[in-house]
């Protein structure tokens, strides 16, 4: 089993604590079916000739919280992808986070290294990402059916490093509940996402979504695939079984030209 | 911030991505700093062909930097040719300076503006902040 990156210097206090979906991502994407999905479609170049063809892939991570998964990603790249330069991007909305996870990346990824880590930027899910770049996307989004909190004071919290207890704990509070509460189903914020990725998902692009029983997975998938010809979506990873429902999944998302 | 992050955003809001004129991202009253690292020869010559060249070299220039050569090296430019045959390749003064320029070259403060509408994000302590206030999401 490879190894799952240190988190211990990360404060959870409004920084999403790796759970049970967290370590499904984890599972999922190191499992002997994805290690060799991910061969295929990413060959490792031969010669110097084939670096256009199979140039680096750049793994992206929206909402990384922690950093754990884009972590164990960056710091596992050689055994996930058969080769030494794959790039690693994050966003989050969370200012804490982003420091956070950059840390865990920094912390996890040791010489001779297999990856290099990008950056993580403050961001609203893949809007600032140019069109057409990804080549792994990755998504362990807010998923719960509960409320979306309320925004307005988003900026103050992520630029305000002092303040009176109870204002902290607030902010506190409403860090966490962005990194869970999906609204609707659980589905309004992964519905954002999934209109961003045939935007920007490169031609050899695939995604990883996690979804939760409330969230209607067969439903989803059914969405992804009417996007147009050529598009998937599977269940390659799941969590949690209860009387033949899975708690939790993950949904690959990628598309076949030759269909 | 490291600079080859850059050959990878876009401005956040919804219509200007259609537009050219919204990569790359130009940097304003920007504060650059070295952090050193490894330089991996084949992760360079992997990066060749994900370059947004012309406009690398417009934000190298942007930031004051050496300029970068006019057209885009090719892997086999990144290998010392005296490297001895048989032994691992060493890199190109070119790969020192592309490794020095994309991945050692950091944007600790500033901001970067948008070609198309003019928006500003601010960079600090390294991090950029691509949130729109409400009224342009």
């Amino acid at each position: 089993m490879l190894p799952t990156p240190s988190t211990t210097h990360v404060c959870f206090d409004r920084v999403y604590e790796p759970a049970e979906d967290s370590y499904l991502l984890l599972d999922t994407l190191s499992s002997p079916s994805e290690i060799s999905f991910l061969h295929n479609r990413f060959p490792a170049p031969s010669t110097n000739d084939a670096h256009a063809d199979s140039p680096a892939p750049l793994v992206l991570e929206v909402g990384v919280g922690s950093g754990v998964v884009l972590a164990f990603v960056a710091a596992n790249a050689h055994t996930l992808f058969g080769r030494n330069d794959v790039l690693t991007l994050g966003t989050d909305l969370n200012r804490y986070a982003c420091d956070a996870a950059a840390q865990t990346v920094r912390h996890a990824v040791t010489a001779p290294a297999s990856s290099v880590n990008l950056d993580i930027v403050i961001a609203d899910l893949a809007t600032a990402i140019r069109p057409r770049s990804v080549d792994v996307f990755i998504f362990n989004p807010p998923y719960v059916p509960d409320e979306l909190p309320d925004f307005s004071r988003h900026e103050t919290y992520n630029t305000t490093t002092t303040m009176g207890k109870s204002a902290a704990f607030e902010r506190d509070s409403y860090l966490l509940r962005l990194s869970y509460a999906g609204g609707e189903e659980g589905m309004v914020v992964t519905n954002r996402m999934l209109e961003q990725i045939p935007e920007i998902l490169s031609s050899r692009g695939v995604g990883y979504l996690l979804l939760c029983a409330q969230n209607k997975p067969e439903e989803v998938k059914k969405t992804i695939r009417a996007w147009a010809p050529g598009w998937m979506a599977e269940t390659v990873g799941t969590s949690g079984k209860k009387a033949g429902w899975e708690k939790l999944q993950i949904v690959r998302i990628w598309r076949d030209d030759t269909c | 911030m490291k600079l080859l992050t850059l050959n990878f955003l876009t401005c956040a809001i919804k219509t200007c991505k259609s537009t050219p004129a919204s990569f790359p991202l130009h940097p304003r009253d920007a504060e650059l700093e070295i952090a050193e690292t490894d330089l991996n020869l084949a992760f360079l010559k992997s990066i060749l062909a994900r370059l947004l060249w012309p406009e690398l070299r417009t934000i190298c220039s942007e930031f004051g930097l050496p300029t970068l050569p006019e057209s885009r090296p090719e892997p086999a430019d990144l290998v010392d040719p005296d490297s001895s045959e048989g032994e691992e390749e060493s890199p190109s003064q070119t790969a020192r300076d592309l490794h020095r320029v994309l991945l050692e070259t950091c944007m600790r403060e500033g901001k970067l503006v948008c070609g198309n509408c003019g928006h500003e994000y601010a960079v600090k302590e390294g991090v950029a902040n691509f949130l729109l206030p409400a009224h342009l999401v």
